[in-house]
């Protein structure tokens, strides 16, 4: 452990740290722009230099100096002042001074470290140097002039994202960043280079010229998009979400998010439901509150319990799920569930159906059996945890399903799921692998789960956990990757019944259900709801309402606080930003006002009530879960095809609409036209 | 002068054949096996005690260098040898003259220094531009091999060492050593953050040591003739022969064999000819390829050409490319030209050359130069830049300021312009028409 001496201020710092880092222990701010803790370090901006003795007698960037012990670091030295006006004089003779019109402007680090470091004017009035603009895709604008070649975007995208896809072509002052051949980036995270970017060269396409950073109010949220549970920063003005941010979370999403976390927000103000319809002679007409809540009073007299059921969708939070249960148990049914895909879960066993090792945990494995999983779409997150952990750890990655580029290297065993009993049984060969490597992690995908066959598949992975050792103390490598953010909070609080929705789609179907409750699920074929009185509680006008016989209008994630168990099992709650639009109200809101109209009054009249009397379990032990039975062969079919319309909101989204678009290949823009 | 007997490189005009037999002749391969068999410690300390510093410019002791290699591969990783090849200063063409008429000398000098290091193989990687020499090298590369001089039991040695050669695309910044290694594993030719050095991490990640042509084509000559007899040659700390390419306003510019810590006056009247309408005409040189600074006459005249020599001048012997200029050139001109191809050269990966090779271009184009703000420039440049690339570039603009400030001043200038009544001409125009 090296100690220095930085502006006379001893620190010591671990072992490969670099001089930069010393003096941030030291609590000297070192102005940059290249360097960035999570990439590799470029050190052309020349921005963060500081003397070191011994050493050279001239400044040095002190973001590629190793920190060695007895040196003694400068940093407020006339000599490092001069220097640093200098490159700062540099980086501002070929950048345009179109602040004002500059997206980037009140949040851009050339903007700050200019006022701190830079001369208070300019001595160059030669022409500045202008570049053509680059099209990067429906999510990144250009303005590349202002470029000051970083290469932030170019390094994120080929360590973090994986897809080597921007570069600098060019030399010199003739250098230029782009992708290539300027196609769109073929990425599920590379929209993050907007936040990276430390000047106004790469800004938000959709949000461009929106609103200005000092008008927003940030609200510290979740995003519910997959069943990560992303921290992020909703920035609203008004009522109205402008842009989500990642926050930083070492344990989930480090400080990126995924492109539709980011910009599926325009669904928010689309196809939204802003009051309440009630069916008449087949079409839907607006009502009032009461009106709604009568219709169903009506349509519920007379019906007995087990003639009752509740589905939830992927968006579905827990509270409202809690509200819906106990309000169908008031009415006498028990018929609640929340799995669009009938996945074989079993609700009895907590370690059955989430991600056990965490998504942080990811880095300690070294050996991954994917299986019936595409991260990559289902959740882009974790795909670059696997993806990082490959480069830093030497994770292996072995694929057991259909093949799909994971933007590492993988192992394709096979797309037959039968292959996965000869892993169970050690005949296979990969299992020689797996008794070698000392922490083995299995990803289970839900699709794999959802077939016939998933109860056999689920006792066969956990045989596999079992075998290999994958289950230790203080580490469980036995993981399943949800798809959707209400999933682990419904299991959780036992919102499952046997058969999951499919089953109570059937039964709707042949007349056993009278009145169904339909809370957000749009990823069915709501056409088997037809028979059955259906109330739809939901935020878009999506698949879900067409077959509504009433129509709730609820709040959206950005419209409530509402708690959700990411994959993890990790609860977090969304903060509400914004209010729901129209008349539409915060989801279990309505179900409380519904249980006093019908006459069965649920027990909270707030929040907080409700989430005391309703406290998450503790996890149990590793116990028995799945049922053994033979595995038919055959491919699992991955639910996610279109990463960018998996959820209604993200279907209400133009942005993601327009994704969808260029990631088909349709007809784009080509640099030449 | 140096006496014909103790030159190295016997063909280097091209007066005998460049191949296999008349290098053998020459008393190139014999016996290799023998020098071998000394032992690679003893190999470097021999070239230790030559006193042969890198002929590349940067005047390194090449023994020195050899001996950072690691004696064993702790985690194996092999060692490697690369030549630079990629001659491209301006003004400098001695590389060149090796691979065209002396490539064998180099072959063997890979063998000998790549055993030295232990290293597995020897990556040359020559210039784009050098094609034909690119040819006769590879043809020299397949009559070793088929000689059995290297590859497999390389001379009978029981060594196996590889020799491969790669074209660079003609990129200047790929001659610095980092550049060249990253060119050489693919990627674009941008010179890489030191430490790590080469020596622990350079190509592939395995341990590197890169050297130039000539420093390893003469290691062959010394250790047949011993140390004593190339550290007995020139002055002491600057020992052995050199090529010098001088070119220039001389009478008969020439590539030349000399001794190190020649003078100036006697390498000129001995093998140039004089100076192009003599001494008196002498304005200034440029002693070391582009990026060294300028001198003027009156230092330049008697002062010894070597390392320490041209140091103490403020300048230095670089790649030995004398450019000479008479009292004809627009200085001003001349060196607005350099600066001109630095900016063309610049890789554009740090700020300092990106910016300052382009906007010095631009500033010197000014028929009155802005003193201090150039001098401010420099700085940054010679002060932030990562590579010797952006750390040179702003040297032949120092050296005006420093020798020539007459000829931007505004005194100057208005002496140019034209009296009342004449016409402005292009003769009036500013001094560097670089575009």
């Amino acid at each position: 452990m090296p100690t220095l001496i930085v502006d006379g201020i001893e620190v010591t710092v671990p072992v490969g740290a670099t001089v930069l880092q010393a003096c941030e222990a030291a609590g000297k701010e070192i102005p940059r722009f290249c360097y960035h803790e999570r990439l590799s370090i470029a050190g052309n901006c020349r921005m963060c230099l500081v003397e070191i003795a011994p050493g050279p007698p001239k400044v040095q960037a002190s973001c590629a100096m190793p920190a060695a012990d007895k040196q003694i670091i400068t940093t407020n030295s006339a000599k490092v002042k001069k220097a640093r006006e200098g490159v700062m004089e540099f980086l501002l003779i070929n950048h345009p001074l179109d602040c004002p019109i500059c997206d980037q402007g009140g949040e851009c680090d050339l903007q700050d470290q200019a006022m701190a470091y830079g001369r208070g004017t300019t001595r160059y009035d030669e022409n500045k140097r202008a570049v053509t603009e680059k099209y990067m895709g429906p999510l990144v604008k250009t303005v590349m002039t202002r470029c000051i070649h970083c290469t932030r975007c170019v390094r994120f995208a080929e360590e973090v994202a994986g897809v080597e896809e921007i570069g600098a072509i060019g030399r010199g002052e003739g250098m230029q960043i782009t992708t290539y051949l300027e196609h769109a980036a073929k990425s599920e995270m590379h929209a993050n280079i907007i936040d990276l970017c430390p000047v106004g060269a790469l800004t938000s396409k959709p949000y461009a010229f929106e609103a200005r950073s000092w008008e927003l109010k940030t609200t510290a949220s979740i995003d519910v998009m997959d069943a990560v549970g992303s921290n992020i920063a909703v920035a609203s003005r008004g009522n109205e979400v402008m842009r989500v941010l990642p926050r930083l979370n070492e344990d989930i999403n480090e400080e990126w998010i995924s492109n539709k976390t980011r910009f599926a927000i325009d669904g928010l103000t689309k196809r939204r439901l802003d009051k309440p319809y009630v069916r008449k002679n087949g079409k839907l007409v607006e009502a009032s509150w009461n009106e709604a809540f009568a219709t169903i009073k009506e349509a519920l007299t007379g019906v007995s319990g087990n003639e009752i059921a509740a589905i939830a969708g992927d968006l579905a939070d827990m509270e409202t799920m809690i509200a819906l249960k106990d309000l169908l148990g008031a009415l006498g049914s028990t018929r609640v569930d929340a799995r669009e895909d009938a996945a074989a879960f079993d609700a009895k066993s907590r370690a059955s159906y989430i991600f056990n090792s965490t998504i942080a945990g990811i880095e300690k494995a070294d050996l991954c059996l994917l299986v019936g999983t595409n991260p990559r779409l289902e959740a882009a997150i974790i795909n670059t945890r696997l993806r990082k952990s490959v480069r830093k750890h030497g994770l292996k990655v072995i694929n057991l399903g259909p093949v799909s580029d994971l933007t590492y290297p993988v192992t394709q065993l096979g797309t037959d799921i039968s292959i996965l009993k000869g892993i169970a049984n050690g005949s296979h060969p990969f299992a020689e692998q797996l008794k070698t490597a000392k922490n083995p992690i299995i990803i289970l995908g839900t699709a794999a789960l959802a077939r016939a066959d998933g109860g056999h598949i689920l006792a066969a992975a956990r045989s596999i956990a079992d075998k290999y050792a994958m289950v230790k103390d203080g580490f469980n490598g036995f993981n399943v990757l949800q798809t959707s953010a209400s999933r682990v909070g419904a299991l959780d609080i036992g919102f499952a019944t046997d058969g999951a929705i499919p089953a109570i789609l059937s039964d709707a179907a042949a007349g056993k259900l009278k009145v169904v409750f339909n809370y957000g699920a749009d990823n069915i074929d709501s056409a088997a709801l037809n028979n059955a009185f259906t109330i739809y509680i939901g935020t878009h006008g999506d698949a879900g309402v067409k077959s509504a016989a009433v129509i709730l209008p609820s709040a959206a994630y950005t419209e409530k606080s509402a708690t959700y168990v990411n994959t993890e099992g990790r609860a977090q709650q969304t903060q509400k930003a914004v209010f729901p639009v129209g008349d539409a109200r915060e989801d279990w809101t309505i179900i409380r006002a519904l249980s006093g109209v019908l006459g069965k009054t649920l027990p909270y009249d707030d929040v907080h009530a409700l989430r005391i009397s309703n406290i998450v379990k503790a996890t149990p032990a590793w116990s028995a879960f799945g049922e053994s039975g033979d595995i038919s062969s055959g491919p699992v079919v991955l639910s996610i095809t279109d990463y960018y319309q998996t959820n209604v909101v993200a279907r209400a989204s133009e942005t993601m609409a327009e994704c969808s678009r260029v990631g088909r290949g349709d007809p784009q823009l080509m640099a030449a036209e | 002068m140096l006496a014909d007997k103790d030159r190295i490189f016997t063909n280097i005009y091209g007066f005998q054949p460049w191949g296999l037999a008349a290098a053998q002749k020459r008393g190139d391969w014999d016996g290799t096996k023998k020098l071998l068999e000394v032992g690679a410690d003893a190999i470097v300390e021999a070239i230790k005690a030559s006193g042969l510093r890198g002929r590349g410019g940067a005047g390194f002791s090449t023994g020195m260098k050899w001996s950072f290699m690691p004696k064993e591969s702790k985690d194996g990783r092999p060692s490697y040898l690369v030549i630079n090849a990629d001659e491209s200063e301006p003004g400098t063409c001695k590389d060149r003259e090796i691979m065209r008429h002396d490539p064998h000398k180099l072959l063997e000098g890979a063998l000998i220094g790549g055993f030295a290091m232990r290293a597995v193989a020897a990556y040359i990687y020559i210039r784009g531009e050098y094609v034909h020499e690119a040819h006769r090298l590879q043809t020299a590369i397949d009559e070793a091999y088929a000689k059995g001089f290297i590859g497999k039991n390389a001379c009978g040695s029981g060594y196996n060492f590889d020799i491969y050669l790669h074209r660079g695309a003609g990129a200047y910044i790929c001659g610095e050593e980092t550049a060249l290694l990253e060119s050489l594993e693919g990627k674009k030719g941008q010179p890489r953050l030191k430490p790590p050095f080469p020596a622990g991490v350079g190509l592939y990640g395995c341990p590197t040591t890169v050297n130039n042509v000539e420093s390893i084509a003469v290691v062959p000559t010394i250790l047949r003739r011993g140390a004593a007899w190339f550290a007995g040659i020139g002055r002491a700390n600057n020992t052995g022969t050199k090529l010098f390419c001088i070119s220039g306003h001389v009478n008969k510019p020439c590539n030349v064999e000399e001794a190190m810590g020649i003078s100036f006056r006697e390498l000129i009247e001995t093998h140039c000819g004089g100076i192009r309408g003599g001494w008196d005409n002498l304005l200034a040189v440029i002693p070391g390829g582009s990026s060294v600074p300028c001198v003027p006459a009156a230092q330049i005249m008697d002062a010894p050409m070597d390392f320490d020599g041209l140091r103490d001048l403020k300048s230095g012997l670089g790649t030995a490319a004398v450019i000479v200029m008479d009292k004809s050139t627009d200085i001003v001109k001349a060196i607005a030209r350099l600066s001109y191809f630095y900016k063309h050269e610049s890789c554009g990966q740090c700020t300092p050359c990106r910016v300052g090779t382009a906007k010095a271009g631009k500033l010197m184009q000014e028929p009155v130069w802005d003193g201090a703000t150039l001098e401010d420039l420099a700085q940054v440049m010679s002060d932030a830049s990562i590579c010797g690339l952006g750390q040179a570039a702003p040297n032949p603009i120092r050296s005006i300021q420093k020798y020539f400030p007459d000829e931007v001043s505004e005194a100057a200038w208005k002496g140019k312009l034209p009296s009342p009544g004449e016409p402005l001409t292009t003769e009036h125009s500013i001094h560097g028409e670089t575009k």
